[in-house]
């Protein structure tokens, strides 16, 4: 049996959570429990309900998306200390893509009905929760704007002996 | 032994005759050559490039891919991109090429003894960074940590992929590898190439970087180390313009107040870090 306090500390020593009031800490570990995956079995799937977000403690995580005639394509992929999961934000609070354990995986759940009620009673919480995620999407956001510009593909002048 | 120059204009390449060649990835073609009179040899460093004429197609400048330690020989690797380097990629064993060179600055691997060097390499970017990596390996007791962070699009795009592997098995060398996209198979990292950098624990006062990829992956990279911490003078980057003479005569490849031919390919970031902001030069 995980005890509260087990849950608080493990969110504490995240970076994500840094410098969050204790106060904070305590309400966000009261919508926590501990999870574990099996490699292969899913946290997430694409269309369900997005009522959660995952601190990953350990293993390894792809964020995928079926293609037709490409099959499952991973378009990130995350481990420990990284967080996942931001649908449950907004409306119509529906995941986007697959998450996908590459490895056994264990993570702290976060339940988002639970805290979407925290923060409307709390907005500093709901300040401090969208500060830090709003940087994780903003990282996210560049990072996906790179790989659209697939730098990798030559498209110079012919020739060139490119890159 | 006699310098290009000494034996001719640097204007006329040296006859060279291909040893082997052999397909890296689809289009992308490595191939080992050697001079037809041992006269013929030029030493070379780390960085540096040589114009590569086919004859009846033309001449391109490629910088050298292979072993440093390996002097008697050359080696490139050549995307299929043109007319010239179709030819270079359609070349068979015996046939002979003419060469140029060796041209442009190096890597200052002497400079950087002592320090934790990243290389990082984007697609066929590994390409000129892999004479600095048979270096490391045959010198690392005189450096510190040595990493190596690449980033390609697809898993079946990774050049050299038997030697990153190796190198990744053996430790000798710190290598993370990630792609822009994967399937279920791929069981590395999935990610831009500065996604790479949040994992490690970098002493900046003690680390050099060589960066070489594309432009923009290069001006990202170089970006997201000056927000870590690491000194422009700290970075390096090998920069790429279509050129002609190779002599500093023609400004195909002037580059602001630079002619890459002779003033780079290999430059400090604090050199040309101004010059990144400028549309189209």
């Amino acid at each position: 049996m995980v005890s509260i306090k087990s849950i608080h500390n493990l969110i504490a020593e995240n970076a994500f959570f840094e410098k969050m009031s204790s106060t904070h800490l305590e309400t966000l570990a009261g919508c926590g429990k501990l999870a574990h995956f099996k490699e292969g079995e899913f946290l997430v799937r694409e269309g369900d309900c997005a009522n959660a977000f995952y601190l990953i403690r350990s293993g390894k995580v792809a964020i995928e998306c079926h293609v037709p005639a490409s099959g499952e394509v991973s378009i990130a992929r995350i481990g420990a200390g990284d967080i996942t999961g931001y649908s449950w934000l907004f409306p119509p609070y529906r995941n986007n893509f697959d998450s996908r354990a590459l490895t056994d995986v264990s993570a702290v759940v976060l339940d988002g009905r639970c805290l979407r009620g925290k923060t409307e009673q709390d907005h500093e919480l709901g300040y401090q929760l969208m500060k830090r995620f709003a940087q994780v999407m903003l990282d996210r956001l560049q990072a996906t704007r790179r790989q659209m510009l697939d730098v990798y593909t030559y498209d110079g002048t012919p020739d060139e002996n490119s890159f | 032994m006699k310098t290009h120059s000494e034996l001719t204009s640097p204007m006329v390449p040296l006859p060279y005759r291909l040893c082997e060649i052999s397909e890296e990835i689809p289009s992308c073609m490595t191939l080992r050559v050697e001079p037809e009179s041992e006269e013929f040899f030029q030493p070379w460093m780390p960085g540096q490039f040589f114009m590569i004429y086919v004859f009846g197609h033309g001449e391109v400048p490629v910088s050298t891919s292979g072993n440093p330690e390996k002097q008697g020989q050359l080696t490139f690797t050549v995307m299929s991109v043109g007319s010239v380097t179709q030819a270079i990629c359609r070349l068979t064993p015996g046939d002979s090429i003419g060469l140029r060179g060796p041209f442009g600055s190096v890597w200052p691997l002497d400079k950087l003894e002592g320090r934790d060097i990243i290389v990082m390499a984007g697609g066929l970017g590994l390409a000129p960074l892999r004479p600095v990596l048979y270096h490391l390996l045959s010198h690392g007791d005189a450096y510190g940590d040595i990493r190596l962070l690449y980033g390609t699009r697809q898993p079946d795009k990774i050049v050299f992929s038997d030697e990153v592997l190796q190198w990744h098995q053996d430790k000798t060398i710190d290598v993370e590898v990630t792609v822009d996209n994967a399937g279920r198979d791929w069981t590395g990292k999935v990610g831009v190439i500065t996604d790479l950098l949040k994992d490690i624990s970098l002493n900046t006062s003690n680390t050099s970087v060589l960066i070489c990829g594309p432009e923009v992956m290069m001006r990202f990279s170089a970006y997201a180390l000056l927000d870590l911490g690491v000194a422009a003078s700290n970075i390096f980057v090998s920069m790429e313009r279509n050129m002609k003479c190779a002599v500093k005569t023609c400004g195909r490849c002037q580059y602001g107040p630079y002619f890459i031919c002779h003033d780079g390919p290999v430059f400090s970031f604090d050199r040309v870090r101004h010059l990144f902001k400028v549309r189209e030069l």
